[in-house]
C-alpha cells in the first residue's frame, strides 16, 4: 500500500510575501519557551486521558497538535485553559511553575482558548463580547465608548477594522465570530492562544484570512497552539508539530513543513490499547439488502450519499466530526428531512418521521447518550422499554411487571451491572448506560440498528463487551450501521467500511482491504483522486 | 535542544486488557435473578414515580403542622369533633375546584409545558354553558358545553404550541387574555344565573355526609393518578417532559402528545367550570380569577419539577389542600387576606427550598439504608 508523498511547498507565494516569519526554518524559531509541559497526567473514572504529555511552545511560533480522536487533545486544552486540573506533572508558564485553578486564572495569566464551538454570547455586541467579564467600568457603569474604541483598535490589529464594535454577534458569519473570539483573546493581553480546529467552521477562502491573522499574531510574539486534522493546513501555517496518541506524546517538535506524512500518520496510529474485536464470520453470511439509501442530500451536511446495509452485516462509516456522519444517520432514521434522495427499508420507501422508521424496524443509539437517549432520573426498565412500552400495554394500561421482566432479560443478555432494573439510569457507568440504549432496541424485533459513536465515554472493558453485543446482533441477522470517529473501531468491528469526508463518501471497501493509515489519510487529506485502489 | 529530532517515546506494547467478558458465574446469576424477582413484587398502590412518596411525606408533615397551629390558636373549636369534621369537609370543598384544575396543570408541567390560561378557560366554559341558549338544552347540554369548550380551547393551545412552535408561556398567556375577552363579550359583562337545579345541586348536596364536589375532586385525582402511573399516556408524558429528544428518537410522537396534554388541561378546566358555576349558581367573565397561579403553586409545592419529567398527582393534591388549609386557618382566626397571601408566598418558597435541601439528604439516607439492607 502506497502512501501519497506530501508536497511541502503548499504555502502560496502571496502568503510568503505577507509573512516573512514563516520563512524561518522551524528549528531556529527565535523566542523564549513560554510553555513547557512535563509528564502531564490526567485521569477520569475509567479513562487515562493524559498519560505523560510533553509539550514545549515558544513565543512567536505556531505549534500544531496532531492526534486521533481520543488521543487527549481536548483534555490537554482544557488543562491549559484551567477547566481541568492535572493529576500529576509540571506546567511551566513563562519560566515558572504554574497551576491554573480555573478558566479566569488561565486567562489572567495570558492563555486564551478559542473553542471549536465558539463561546460567544450571540445577543451581545462585538465589543461586549470582546470584553465579557472584564468590562471597563466606572462605579458600576460600563464605559461603552472606551470599550468600543479599544475593540476597534484590536479589530484593526487583526486586520478586520471593518467590523463595527456595536454590531450584534448573532448577525456575523462564522468567520466573523471567530475574529471576535480572537479579539477577546487579545483584550486579555494573551501570550498564548489555543485554537481548537479553527478551520472547521470556515469556508475554504476564509481559511487564508485566518492564516494571515495567525501570522500577524505570531509576528507580535504571541504563541499559537493550533489543532487541526487537516495536514495541508498544518504544513502551511505550522512551525513545529507535537503528536499525541493515547494521551502520550509520541513525537515532539517535528518540523511542520518537512516531516513526511508517512511519519506523522505512523506516530498517530497503531494504538497501544488494543481492543479485542470479535471474529468476523468466515462465510459470507449476510442476507438480502435491508437498507438502501440513494442520493441522500442535505445542503451543508452531506451530499449524494448512497449506501446499503444487508441483514446480518455491520457497515461502518469513518470520518471526522463535522464530516456529516451523524447528520446522515439521523436523516436515515427520519429525524431530519432529506432535501433529495430516498431511504428504503426492505425495498419500501420510508415515509418521513422517526415513527415510520421505528415501525419499519429501525432503531438508533444517538451520539449524545445523556441528552438524546436517556431519561436519567427514570429507572432502567423504563429506559429500556421507552420505545416498546406501548406494545406490552393493554387498552392503554402499562404492564410494569412484563416491562421489568423484559428489561431484566435484556440486562442479563447484555450483562448489565448492577442488574437492578429499578435503579435510576443516572447511577450507571457510561458503558452500562450505553447498554441500556442499545438494549432498548433488542426488545422490539429491530432489524436495523444505527449506532452513533457507541463507545464514546465507555471504558475499555465495557467496550469489548459492547463489541461482542453488536457482533452477536449481526449474527442473529440484524443489520448494523455504525458511525465512529475512532478508525480502529470501524475497521475492527465492521464488515464493510465507508469513508466520509466533508459530507461525501470518498471510499467504500471491505474492512479487510483497508488499514488505519489509509483511512486516516483519506479522512484527513481527503485526496479524492486516490479513492480507488490500483 | 532536540527540536529537529523526533522523540518517539516508544511505548512498549501494554499487556492486553482482559477485554473478553469473564465467564458468567452461575451462582452470581442466581443471586441477580433473586434480586430481580423480589424487585418485581411491588405493592399495587405504589406509583412508579420513584422517590415521590418520600417527598409527599414532607408535605403531610407541613399539613400536620398547620393543623397543630389551628389547634393551638383555637383550642375550643378543635375540641369539638363535630366542628373538626365539618371543617375538614369545608377545606376539601374549598380545595375541590382548584384541585381539579391542578390535576390538569400537573400533567402539563410534567410534560414540560405550562398553562397560564386555565383560569380564563374556566371562566369561558362557565359563561358559555350558562347562556340562555345553552341552558335551554338542560343540565346535560350545559355540562357537555362546558367540557367541549374546555377541550377545544385546550386543543387550540396545544396546536399553537406543538405545531405553531410557540413557547407555552406565550401561547397560553395570549389565551388567558383572549379567552377572558371572549367570555366577557359572550356574557355581555353580565352575571349569568344558572336556572338548572341539577347543576346548582352539585355544590349544594351531600352524599353520605360528604359534598358532591369532594367526590368529583376525588374521582379526578384518582383518574389522574391512574393515567399518570398506569397508562401509556402517563408514561409518554414523563418521557416527553423528561427528555423530549430521547422520546422523539424512541419513536414517540412528541408533538401530538404535547397537544393532547393541553387538551387534557382544558378538560379539567371544563369540569372545574361546572363545579364553580354550581357553587355560585351563576357564571361571569371574571370568575376563577388567578386560578392559574394557585394551580401552578400547588403543583410546585407538590414536588412537580417546573422543567418537566417529574411530579406526582398526590403531591399536587397535597399542595392544594395545604393552601386551602391556610385559607381556612386564617378565616377561623379572623385574619386578613393580605396576611394570608404573604404566608402563602412564604410557603411556596419554603416548600421548594425544603425539597432542594432537606429531601436530598433524606433520599440519600434512605438510599444508604436500602443498600445496607440489600447486602
Amino acid at each position: 500500500m502506497a502512501l501519497p508523498e506530501d508536497d511541502p511547498a503548499t504555502a502560496s507565494a502571496e502568503a510568503v510575501a505577507e509573512a516573512p516569519l514563516v520563512e524561518a526554518p522551524a528549528d531556529t524559531v527565535a523566542g523564549e519557551v513560554v510553555l513547557r509541559l512535563t509528564d502531564l497526567v490526567k485521569t477520569f473514572p475509567g479513562v487515562r486521558a493524559l498519560d505523560g504529555v510533553q509539550l514545549e511552545v515558544r513565543a512567536g511560533e505556531v505549534h500544531c497538535l496532531l492526534g486521533q480522536n481520543g488521543a487527549g487533545k481536548s483534555t490537554l486544552i482544557k488543562v491549559l485553559a484551567g477547566v481541568h486540573q492535572p493529576d500529576s506533572g509540571q506546567v511551566e508558564w513563562r519560566g515558572e511553575p504554574a497551576t491554573f485553578a480555573n478558566p479566569q486564572a488561565a486567562m489572567k495569566a495570558g492563555i486564551a482558548t478559542i473553542y471549536q464551538e465558539l463561546d460567544l454570547v450571540e445577543d451581545l455586541s462585538v465589543a461586549e463580547n470582546a470584553f465579557l467579564g472584564h468590562e471597563y467600568r466606572n462605579f458600576g457603569f460600563v464605559r461603552r465608548g472606551r470599550m468600543a474604541r479599544h475593540t476597534r483598535q484590536i479589530l484593526s490589529r487583526l486586520g478586520h477594522g471593518e467590523i463595527p464594535p456595536g454590531r450584534m454577534v448573532r448577525s456575523l458569519p462564522a468567520a466573523g465570530k471567530q475574529i471576535v473570539s480572537m479579539a477577546r483573546a487579545l483584550s486579555h493581553e494573551a501570550r498564548l492562544i489555543i485554537m481548537d480546529e479553527p478551520s472547521a467552521v470556515l469556508a475554504h477562502d476564509e481559511v487564508g484570512n485566518l492564516f494571515r491573522i495567525i501570522r500577524e499574531l505570531t509576528a507580535q510574539g504571541i504563541a499559537v497552539i493550533y489543532i487541526s486534522h487537516r495536514l495541508e493546513e498544518i504544513r502551511e501555517i505550522g512551525d513545529r508539530v507535537t503528536v499525541l496518541k493515547d494521551g502520550r506524546t509520541t513525537a515532539a517538535n517535528l518540523p511542520a513543513r518537512d516531516t513526511p506524512t508517512r511519519d506523522l500518520v505512523s506516530r498517530m496510529t497503531g494504538r497501544t490499547i488494543e481492543y479485542v474485536f470479535p471474529d468476523r464470520p468466515t462465510d459470507d453470511s449476510a442476507g438480502a439488502d435491508l437498507l438502501q439509501v440513494q442520493g441522500l442530500t442535505r445542503t451543508g451536511e452531506f451530499a449524494d450519499v448512497s449506501l446499503n446495509v444487508r441483514a446480518g452485516e455491520i457497515v461502518g462509516i469513518a470520518g471526522l466530526v463535522g464530516s456529516g456522519r451523524s447528520e446522515l444517520l439521523e436523516t436515515i432514521y427520519g429525524a431530519r428531512l432529506p432535501e433529495a434522495g430516498t431511504v428504503q427499508m426492505d425495498g419500501k420507501v420510508l415515509r418521513p418521521g422517526v415513527g415510520a422508521a421505528v415501525r419499519a424496524g429501525m432503531g438508533m443509539a444517538p451520539e449524545e447518550r445523556k441528552s438524546q437517549a436517556l431519561l436519567l432520573g427514570e429507572p432502567i426498565y423504563r429506559n429500556v422499554t421507552l420505545a416498546t412500552f406501548g406494545r406490552y400495554a393493554r387498552l392503554g394500561f402499562t404492564n410494569a411487571a412484563k416491562e421489568r421482566a423484559e428489561a431484566d432479560r435484556i440486562a442479563e443478555t447484555l450483562e448489565l451491572r448492577p442488574r437492578d432494573v429499578d435503579r435510576p439510569v443516572r447511577t450507571l457507568s457510561g458503558g452500562n448506560q450505553q447498554k441500556v440504549v442499545v438494549g432498548r432496541w433488542l426488545l422490539g424485533g429491530t432489524k436495523l440498528l444505527l449506532l452513533d459513536e457507541p463507545t464514546r465515554g465507555v471504558d475499555v472493558g465495557a467496550r469489548a463487551e459492547l463489541y461482542q453485543v453488536i457482533r452477536g446482533l449481526a449474527a442473529q441477522g440484524v443489520g448494523v450501521l455504525l458511525v465512529s470517529s475512532e478508525v480502529p473501531e470501524v475497521l475492527g468491528l465492521a464488515d464493510r467500511v465507508l469513508v466520509m469526508r466533508e459530507g461525501r463518501v470518498v471510499r467504500e471497501a471491505a474492512a479487510g482491504e483497508l488499514d488505519e493509515n489509509t483511512v486516516l489519510d483519506l479522512v484527513m487529506a481527503g485526496s479524492l483522486m486516490e479513492g480507488a485502489p490500483a | 535542544m532536540s527540536d529537529a529530532t523526533p522523540t518517539p517515546t516508544a511505548t512498549p506494547e501494554r499487556p492486553q486488557l482482559p477485554a473478553q467478558s469473564p465467564p458468567v458465574d452461575p451462582a452470581e446469576t442466581a443471586v441477580a435473578n433473586n434480586k430481580a424477582g423480589s424487585g418485581g413484587k411491588l405493592s399495587w398502590w405504589r406509583g412508579d414515580g420513584g422517590d415521590g412518596a418520600k417527598r409527599n411525606l414532607g408535605l403531610i408533615g407541613v399539613l400536620a403542622a398547620l393543623i397543630v397551629v389551628g389547634a393551638v390558636t383555637k383550642p375550643d373549636l378543635y375540641g369539638d369533633p363535630n366542628w373538626v369534621w365539618n371543617n375538614v369537609l369545608a377545606i376539601l370543598q374549598l380545595a375541590s375546584v382548584v384541585g381539579v384544575v391542578t390535576v390538569g396543570m400537573t400533567f402539563v408541567i410534567i410534560g414540560g409545558g405550562i398553562d397560564l390560561s386555565v383560569g380564563a378557560i374556566v371562566a369561558l366554559a362557565g359563561v358559555w354553558c350558562t347562556t340562555v341558549a345553552t341552558q335551554s338544552y338542560g343540565a346535560g347540554g350545559m355540562i357537555f358545553t362546558a367540557l367541549a369548550v374546555g377541550i377545544c380551547v385546550g386543543l387550540v393551545n396545544g396546536v399553537l404550541i406543538s405545531y405553531g412552535r410557540l413557547v407555552p408561556f406565550i401561547a397560553t398567556l395570549a389565551m388567558l387574555v383572549a379567552a377572558r375577552g371572549l367570555a366577557a363579550s359572550i356574557s355581555n359583562k353580565q352575571t349569568q344565573v344558572s336556572s338548572s337545579t341539577f347543576i346548582n345541586d352539585i355544590a349544594a348536596r351531600k352524599v353520605i355526609g360528604i359534598p358532591i364536589l369532594v367526590y368529583i375532586l376525588g374521582a379526578v385525582v384518582l383518574a389522574g393518578w391512574v393515567v399518570l402511573n398506569r397508562t401509556t399516556f402517563g408514561r409518554r408524558t414523563i418521557a416527553v417532559g423528561g427528555n423530549p429528544e430521547a422520546a422523539r428518537l424512541a419513536g414517540i410522537n412528541v408533538r401530538r402528545h404535547t397537544m393532547l396534554l393541553y387538551a387534557l388541561s382544558g378538560l379539567c378546566c371544563g369540569i372545574a367550570a361546572i363545579m364553580l358555576t354550581s357553587q355560585a349558581t351563576s357564571a361571569q367573565a371574571a370568575m376563577a380569577n388567578l386560578y392559574e397561579l394557585d394551580a401552578i403553586a400547588a403543583a410546585i409545592i407538590g414536588g412537580t419539577l417546573l422543567s418537566g419529567g417529574r411530579g406526582t398527582i398526590v403531591g399536587s393534591l397535597l399542595g392544594v389542600i395545604i393552601f386551602a388549609t391556610i385559607t381556612n386557618l386564617f378565616a377561623i382566626n379572623g385574619l386578613s387576606i393580605e396576611a394570608q397571601n404573604m404566608v402563602k408566598g412564604g410557603i411556596i418558597v419554603a416548600a421548594v427550598l425544603v425539597q432542594q435541601f432537606q429531601f436530598k439528604s433524606v433520599t440519600r439516607l434512605l438510599a444508604r439504608n436500602r443498600v445496607t439492607t440489600a447486602t
